[in-house]
Formats: structure tokens, C-alpha cells, sequence
């Protein structure tokens, strides 16, 4: 199981990759292995405002459906359309072509993006899913 | 790796939809061991069951097998069973893992004429499933598969260790299952070179859409084969008396209560068991029982219980939202069908 050490992650086992104002968010391994095979994931529409701990979307599973979580506050600036006819990509590449959508952030004076707390690191996001088994 | 029944088992090996289209095209391989198997023997065995369900096992040649049910006093699905006739003295009766134990002691209970006995310990079940599946076994037993029909079964040897091999399955398609020595179960799933090994996700899709009921979703105690649209597996023509034979022959007359359905949703969010069926009104007609994505028609497919005055066309409510379902006739997907 993968945990890129450049993303930050939260509870939910959602990633997030800061880019400037841009947050690119998605599901990690560790979510898509649980999952099963993704055959559907329904996105915000962009434009709209999302909120850090919301839910935003939803990943269908042969098995299941769960909640996607949004990590971040700000607007939707593009979502992944490839995964409407290729839902798959998300189990194939969870970081790379499966990612689900991009959001712009607010950037502090520091030029940094602000973040909401509670973020995991990857160090604390590889022991959350070591204690979940 | 899943909890089912009191047993590990596979949710699947790799990706359940490859391992469902394999079995589709080509040939799955399915550890069953978990099933339950109980043997009925003795001069009065096939007298004993034919009390104890609701089928005729006494009418069956030996060398065959027939899908059955075993009901309350209240005509209510205590399990569906595949009872194989292994000899003139002796039944083969398969449950599933859940129920093992009621089944068990349901048995003992209506069939003190005969021998009944839990073989589940000592029996292990490997199904290899699919268009190549008499290929992939014929060149590693010694029966003659072209001479076993559907639903029929004989003892023979599968990479030489002792088996009972019967073409029956769960999946939609041509297949065998094959009870042997656990011991004997290494060397059978590895003789089967060229099946994908399937795993729970898998078989539950197949037989979905296969349209085959499962226990717990489509069959439980609230409900008789009627509902299930099974009524032809009660035998109220079978002369002797059997549990539930009174209720049973009063829901046929009277029709049953519900009736189960089958429907394909236009939208891709996936309807699960326990959602709503709505009329156009916004009333609840029925409640979904199984519901899946199909892998074979690529969209999600469903079977629920509906009221049998409930007229279309209907929604199904997915966590808030109403998503439009259409019926369609059981099961989703015919192999007999496929050009």
C-alpha cells in the first residue's frame, strides 16, 4: 500500500496535493484496495463552494458506496471527466489518473495555502490505516 | 479478506469484476468450503426428507440432483438446498454456512427414519465455473463430463483423489462443483490450471445476475417460495405430508403476498438492499433485496420485493434522491440468450 510522502491526507483516506492556490484531492490506495472495484464516482460541479469535512461526492463500489469528503474550503475549478468513462483509474492509479477534483484555496500573506487543521501527515495518515487492520 | 458465517474468505483475490467477467468468457475457480453438507443415509432416507422439505427427493434417480427448500410449520424459508441423491441410501444435502446449524437440527428433527450427519468438517468444495470449465476439468478426472448432464452428479476422481463431482453452480453459467477430502482440496485447486480464482464479491454478482436468490436477501423466514417466484419447488403433488405443506398450499392458492422483481436502474448510483421502491406518487412500494453494478450489462441491476397491485413506473430512493429503475423480466442475464 502507497503513501506519498508530498501529500497530506485526512481521516476519511482522502489526499490532498497543494499546488499554490490549487488543491488536487482524491482517494488514497488504502481506500481503493477497501472499496473493491469503483464503478462509479459522482463530483461537485465546479463552481460550487465546498467545505473542509463536508461531504462533496460519492465513490460507488461493487460492494458499497461511500461519502467523499471534501479536505479543503474553497471553489471547485475542475473535476476529473475522465473518471466518468474510466472509473477504474481510481483503483489503477489513486494518485496519479484517478484523481477526482481540484479546489482553490485561499493563500495567507506567507503566499502559503491556509489549510484547515486536523490534516494528516503521511507518517500519521500510514498509522491510521495500520491500526484500522 | 472477509468474516462470513464463522469463516475467512476471500472477498475477492484481485478485482472482483475480472474475476466475474472471467467466469462470464472463460473459467472461475470458487472455494466453498464454508457450505454446509449433510448426509441423510439409510433405508429410509429419501422417505425422511421427503417430510422434512419441500421438494420430492425420493423421486430423484440417483446420480441426480434438484434445488429445494426447507420451510417452517409456517411455509417461511429456512434455506434453499441443493439436495444431491448419491445412491439409492443416500442424500447429499448442501446449506448454506449460516444456516448449517439450523438445518442440522431441523433435519434430525424430521427425519428419524434416517441417518443424519454433519459432513461439513470433512468436506471440502471447490466450483470451477464458466464456458472453459469442462475443458479445464475433463483432462484431470476420470469422468466422462460429456455424459453429466445439468444437475446431475457422479463419484470419480479429480487429480486423482476421490471426489463427487456435479454440474450444478451458482453463477449463471455451465460449471461444476467438486466435494472432496479436505486434505484432497490443495491438489484439486491447483489441477484446475487456467480458472481465475473468484472470490465472494464475484459470486455475488453472478448470481444476481444469474437472477438465483440468496438467503437473507431474497429468502428468509418472512417469506415462502411464492414470493420468490419459486413456487414450482413445492411439490404439493408429492403424496406424502411435509412441513409446511398446509400454509404452503394456502399461499398457492391465494397468490402470493409480494412478488419479487427485477430492475435495472437508468442512473449509475447503485440501489443496495434495504433501499425504498417508489411509485411515480412518492408512496413505497417495495424494498430492494440485492442490488449490484453488472458487470456483463455495465449497468446496476437489482431485484426487489414488490406489492403485488404496484404499478410503474418506479424509482428507487438511493440515500434521499429517487433514481428512476425500470422492471425487467428475471434473470438480467441467460447464457441460452447469448449469441
Amino acid at each position: 500500500m502507497s503513501v506519498p510522502a508530498e501529500l497530506r491526507y485526512t481521516e476519511e483516506h482522502e489526499w490532498v496535493a497543494i499546488d499554490g492556490d490549487t488543491a488536487s484531492v482524491g482517494i488514497t490506495d488504502y481506500a481503493a484496495q477497501q472499496l473493491g472495484d469503483v464503478v462509479y464516482v459522482s463530483l461537485p460541479a465546479v463552481g460550487s463552494a465546498v467545505t473542509a469535512g463536508e461531504p462533496c461526492g460519492e465513490v460507488e463500489s461493487t460492494k458499497s458506496v461511500s461519502d467523499l469528503y471534501c479536505p479543503v474550503d474553497g471553489e471547485v475549478t475542475e473535476v476529473n471527466e475522465e473518471l466518468d468513462g474510466d472509473p477504474g483509474l481510481v483503483n489503477a492509479e489513486p494518485y496519479g489518473a484517478g484523481w477526482m477534483f481540484r479546489v482553490r484555496v485561499s493563500v495567507g500573506a506567507d503566499g502559503e495555502a491556509a489549510l484547515p487543521p486536523g490534516l494528516l501527515s503521511p507518517a500519521e495518515y500510514e498509522e491510521l490505516t495500520k491500526s484500522a487492520g | 479478506m472477509t468474516e462470513f458465517a464463522g469463516w475467512l474468505m476471500p472477498l475477492r483475490y484481485t478485482s472482483e469484476t475480472a474475476e466475474h467477467n472471467a467466469v462470464r468468457s472463460a473459467a472461475g475457480l470458487f472455494d466453498l468450503s464454508h457450505m454446509g453438507e449433510i448426509a441423510v443415509t439409510g433405508p429410509g432416507a429419501g422417505a425422511a426428507l421427503d417430510y422434512a422439505v419441500c421438494g420430492w427427493p425420493s423421486a430423484l434417480a440417483p446420480g441426480r440432483a434438484r434445488y429445494t427448500m426447507l420451510c417452517a410449520p409456517d411455509g417461511g424459508v429456512l434455506d434453499d438446498l441443493v439436495i444431491y441423491r448419491q445412491g439409492a441410501d443416500r442424500f447429499l444435502v448442501v446449506a448454506n454456512a449460516a444456516n448449517t446449524a439450523v438445518v442440522l437440527g431441523e433435519l434430525q428433527a424430521r427425519c428419524p427414519g434416517a441417518q443424519v450427519l454433519d459432513e461439513t468438517a470433512a468436506t471440502a468444495l471447490v466450483a470451477i465455473q464458466g464456458p472453459n470449465a469442462a475443458g479445464i476439468l475433463s483432462p484431470v478426472t476420470d469422468l466422462d463430463l460429456s455424459a453429466l448432464r445439468y444437475y446431475a452428479g457422479a463419484y470419480g476422481t479429480v487429480a486423482g483423489c476421490r471426489a463427487w463431482v456435479a454440474r450444478t453452480g451458482y453463477t449463471g453459467e455451465d460449471g461444476f462443483e467438486i466435494f472432496c477430502a479436505p486434505e484432497d482440496s490443495e491438489r484439486v485447486w491447483t489441477a484446475l490450471t487456467g480458472a481465475v480464482p473468484a472470490g465472494l464479491a464475484a459470486r455475488d454478482t453472478l448470481r444476481l445476475e444469474a437472477g438465483m436468490p440468496l438467503y437473507g436477501n431474497e429468502l428468509g423466514p418472512d417469506v415462502t417460495p411464492y414470493e420468490a417466484g419459486l413456487g414450482r419447488v413445492v411439490r404439493l403433488d408429492k403424496p406424502a405430508d411435509f412441513v409446511g405443506r398446509e400454509a404452503l398450499a394456502e399461499r398457492a392458492a391465494a397468490g402470493p403476498r409480494q412478488v419479487l422483481t427485477g430492475l435495472v436502474a437508468r442512473s449509475r448510483r447503485v440501489p443496495r438492499h434495504g433501499y425504498a421502491v417508489m411509485s411515480q406518487a412518492g408512496k413505497q412500494v417495495g424494498v430492494v433485496t440485492s442490488g449490484a453494478p453488472s458487470p456483463t450489462l455495465g449497468t446496476p441491476i437489482a431485484m426487489a420485493y414488490l406489492d403485488t397491485d404496484a404499478t410503474g413506473p418506479f424509482g428507487i430512493d438511493i440515500r434521499g434522491k429517487t433514481e428512476s429503475a425500470d422492471v425487467t423480466e428475471l434473470p438480467f442475464y441467460d447464457r441460452s440468450k447469448q449469441g
